[in-house]
């Protein structure tokens, strides 16, 4: 808006809203500046916490950037990762518009694995067409799950904050449930085998499988991230570019103005609630087919709470939230290994939030600050017009 | 008169918000064991007095004895030690608690729960305003909950209650009630009370005396068995003065000559289609009647001015018709000129709420987004925004409409109120829709704003719409309007054309009493 609204004031005469608009070339350095203060803030006390916990800092520091982005190996990880992350991101994007909270991510994701394994087990056809029967799978078990919550949302008014939470432990209570009975889906070990199976699915087919793009000696990168930022960058032209995007909006920030202007609020309401959790089903249906192949009730280990949270950040903007997840990613990958070097978990947690934190405020800070020079360019340009 | 020394002596406040003076130089007395009724239209000051007497806020000039003795102003503390007990309009009562609880709230003594059980009962008993103690609030009418109100005020031991519309919710026999229980309470008690109204039949049938605001004066006060309904009409609405000297600045008058000059609003009654409210009933969370059969008929060329003292069912009207709320009952229907009927569509109507930030735009977006809201699909081919034609229509739109942004990319709330409710008119009516909803649209704006506001509203209806004026403001009404209905009620109390008005007659009917 601030490159606009120079084009439209006249040259020759110098508002004083000019003056604070052209400050905001400012911005970029400003930003670059706090990131670089928030992140060396963070490392502080990253090194504090470590040194406390007889960890050296320096080799801590060292495993967690080798294990993300140091060699080719941990760059894969870390986008594999970044995959499932970014999925649920944009479904949660996609609610966050709606100013609806979808919470229940954890739960359609593995709801969405758990449907993706049967069409994985079972799906007969050529292999294109069931890794799409698998994604689709997952996708629709996810949006049947939080389908639950916009039900319950249109019929009974409940809120979905409360449906969504309590849907998640109702879904692994489910596929608990499913994955410790023979019967149903619970894994068939090959005869003569004397172990007990676990509770977990058998291995979907190869054919169910998406495709590797690199592989090497202890790493294989698969497609699902291609998936996922294809997704999130049409998700960012839908969001911004279509008519269903902008009624979303609109909906999203007057309910009232947007059913007056012609927009159908159960319709858009419980449509964008499926479609979040369509999206955290698929993110289930990729992790499943890229890299779990098998499900369990654990499947889910916090991808929809990171998704959730790198929507957050990322403002419900699925195209920043790319980069936003691909730090997930990498937190996570590079904890794993911080993890393998014998720091506890904990404080491997610890160190992932702080390196959330230093990235987030800054962003956070500028946000408000755009928002607050809007509110100085109200009171100059009424002021002006009250002159005129 | 020669009672010594009033319970309620105003002298001479004058209290200003910037250039609007709100009271000028008010003067009277309220006396122990009388009820004074206070009446005006909106915006006479009544309520700006009130909430000096009640230290809500200070005053410019003037000064205020509660029996005999001087208030310290703008001191809401010392005004109710003083003696003043104030019964706002809005209740202010927490709906999930019980009414014991409600009614010790925001005290800062340790409370005993059966005592105060105990105090309710007794006020009730003492006062007549029976009311459970354990029932929760939430679960109570309206009149209930003003009796909670009511036993609140007494706790605190006051001399002179004020009641701030204490009407507006309640329904004909609540109000009643109520006026028996105030009866009692003044004559039986001894104290005295203000009945803040502008319902004419209240002020006749429950006080004593009666002191009439018009433009924040006192334009007289006597005792209520001297007067009657069309002279308190004429007093609130200070029209027959200046009828013939103002008429024809006012857009209205007896003379010919004025009529003239309106003639063309009145010939464009063309032949047209008919928006047709037959019947609407929409029923509240207590099973009042929100509208209770309400019927209309706006025709093209028209500009029908619904007249009415606010919340008589005017908001739940427009609520109806922009589809934010579901009528119980009744038909919204578009008459074509050949008499065919058929169901109103979104399309047909241009609607322009009375709070804009309601329902009228969207503060967070854009100025060019909220200028194509209503007609994304024209901007778009298939599901795709044309970017282009957006940014077009809305360069057109601010230029057409005068509307001051920094640009059609700054968003919304970044504009002044004036330039944002040009973003609703402008959006409402560049599309020509047959039909225009104006709720109170001129609320807040100054008067260049005005002006303009009303010149759009007439060109409208010169173009061939049919224009549904919804407004308190009398003086809007009779500006526009070329037939004016008044809604009491939820119901239309009657109709008349604008050559036909009577001030009078419009003076009773919009307090209610049919004429």
């Amino acid at each position: 808006m601030t490159a606009a609204s120079q084009e439209s004031s006249p040259p020759t005469r110098r508002k004083p809203t000019e003056v604070l608009v052209s400050g905001a070339t400012g911005d970029g350095a400003l930003f670059a500046g706090l990131v670089l203060l928030a992140i060396i803030a963070a490392l502080g006390v990253a090194t504090v916490v470590l040194s406390l916990t007889n960890s050296p800092p320096g080799a801590a520091f060292r495993s967690m950037y080798d294990g993300s982005l140091g060699s080719v190996r941990s760059i894969v990880t870390t986008l594999n990762h970044t995959a499932p992350i970014l999925l649920v991101a944009i479904g949660a994007s996609i609610a966050g518009r709606a100013s609806l909270v979808n919470i229940g991510q954890e739960g359609q994701f593995v709801m969405g694995a758990t449907m993706g394994v049967v069409a994985g087990l079972w799906f007969p056809g050529p292999r294109p067409l069931v890794i799409v029967a698998v994604l689709l799978a997952a996708a629709v078990g996810g949006g049947a799950w939080s389908g639950i919550a916009a039900v319950l949302r249109q019929v009974s008014k409940v809120n979905e904050v409360i449906t969504t939470l309590l849907l998640n432990f109702v879904a692994f209570a489910l596929v608990s449930f499913l994955v410790n009975r023979p019967y149903l889906l619970q894994e068939t070990l090959p005869p003569g085998t004397n172990d007990a199976p676990s509770p977990q699915t058998d291995p979907i087919r190869l054919a169910a499988r998406l495709p590797v793009l690199v592989s090497g000696s202890g790493f294989r990168l698969h497609s699902g991230i291609v998936i996922a930022v294809i997704l999130a960058i049409l998700g960012g032209l839908v969001i911004s570019r279509t008519v269903f995007g902008f009624r979303l909006r609109l909906f999203g920030h007057n309910p009232r103005a947007a059913t007056r202007s012609g927009v159908n609020r159960h319709l858009y309401g419980s449509g964008a609630l499926v479609l979040s959790g369509a999206f955290a089903g698929l993110a289930g249906g990729v992790l499943l087919s890229g890299v779990a192949f098998r499900v369990n009730p654990g499947l889910s280990n916090n991808y929809g709470w990171e998704g959730l949270l790198v929507a957050l950040v990322a403002g419900f903007s699925p195209i920043v939230a790319i980069f936003v997840a691909t730090l997930f990613g990498a937190l996570r990958a590079g904890g794993g290994v911080l993890a393998a070097t014998g720091v506890n978990s904990s404080i491997v947690g610890v160190v992932q939030a702080l390196v959330v934190l230093a990235v987030m405020l800054p962003s956070l800070y500028m946000r408000r600050r755009r928002r607050l020079r809007q509110a100085l360019l109200i009171v100059q340009t009424n002021s002006h017009s009250s002159d005129a | 008169m020669n009672r010594p020394s009033p319970l309620l002596d105003i002298r001479h406040v004058t209290k200003a918000f910037g250039p609007v003076v709100a009271c000028d130089d008010i003067s009277f007395e309220v006396h122990r064991g009388e009820i004074m009724g206070l009446l005006g239209q909106n915006g006479a000051g009544k309520s700006t007095l009130m909430k000096v007497v009640a230290g809500v806020e200070s005053s410019d000039l003037g000064e205020i004895l509660v029996d005999g003795k001087p208030l310290p102003l703008g001191d809401p503390a010392a005004s109710a030690r003083a003696g003043i007990g104030m019964v706002h309009q809005h209740f202010s009562l927490v709906g999930r608690l019980t009414v014991w609880q409600n009614v010790i709230l925001g005290e800062k003594e340790r409370f005993d729960p059966q005592r105060a059980i105990r105090l309710v009962r007794e006020v009730g008993e003492r006062f007549g305003l029976v009311v459970d103690p354990m029932a929760r609030v939430e679960d109570l009418s309206a009149g209930l909950r003003q009796r909670v109100e009511i036993i609140k005020c007494l706790r605190g031991d006051p001399k002179v209650i004020i009641l701030d519309e204490p009407t507006s919710v309640l329904t004909g026999p609540e109000s009643t009630k109520l006026f028996e229980v105030l009866r009692n309470l003044v004559s039986e008690h001894g104290y005295a009370a203000v009945l803040i109204s502008h319902r004419l039949s209240e002020i006749l049938h429950a006080t004593d005396r009666v002191t009439v605001l018009r433009s924040g004066a006192v334009v007289g006060s006597m005792n209520t068995v001297d007067t009657d309904a069309p002279s308190l009409a004429n007093m609130m609405l200070g029209r027959n003065v200046s009828l013939e000297r103002d008429g024809a600045a006012l857009g209205l008058g007896a003379e010919d000559e004025v009529f003239e000059g309106n003639e063309v609003r009145v010939d464009t009654q063309i032949p047209g289609r008919t928006l047709s409210l037959d019947s609407i009933v929409v029923k509240g969370e207590h099973g009042n009647h929100l509208l209770d059969e309400l019927s209309l008929e706006v025709r093209a060329g028209e500009i029908v001015g619904l007249a009415g003292v606010e919340g008589n069912g005017q908001g739940v009207l427009v609520e109806v018709l922009s589809r934010l709320t579901s009528a119980n009952g009744g038909r919204v229907e578009v008459v074509d000129s050949d008499g065919t009927r058929r169901a109103v569509a979104l399309s047909d109507l241009g609607i322009i709420p009375a709070d804009r930030h309601d329902s009228g735009c969207v503060l967070d977006m854009s100025v060019a987004e909220n200028l194509v809201m209503n007609d994304i699909h024209e901007v778009a081919r298939g599901q795709l925004l044309k970017r282009g034609d957006i940014e077009a229509r809305a360069v057109k739109l601010i230029a057409e409409f005068g509307i001051a942004a920094a640009s059609h990319h700054a968003p919304m709330w970044t504009l002044s109120g004036g330039n944002q409710q040009k973003v609703v008119v402008a959006r409402e009516l560049s599309r020509r829709p047959a039909f225009i909803i104006a709720e109170q649209p001129t609320r807040g704006l100054d008067v260049g704003a005005m002006e303009y506001m009303w010149h759009r509203l007439r060109e409208a209806a010169a173009q061939g719409a049919g224009v549904l004026l919804v407004s308190t403001e009398l003086d809007e009404i009779l500006a526009l309007s070329t037939r004016i209905a008044v809604i009491f009620r939820g119901r239309i109390l009657g109709e008349m054309s604008r050559d036909d008005v009577e001030l009078e007659r419009l003076g009773l009917m919009m307090g209610g009493q049919a004429a």
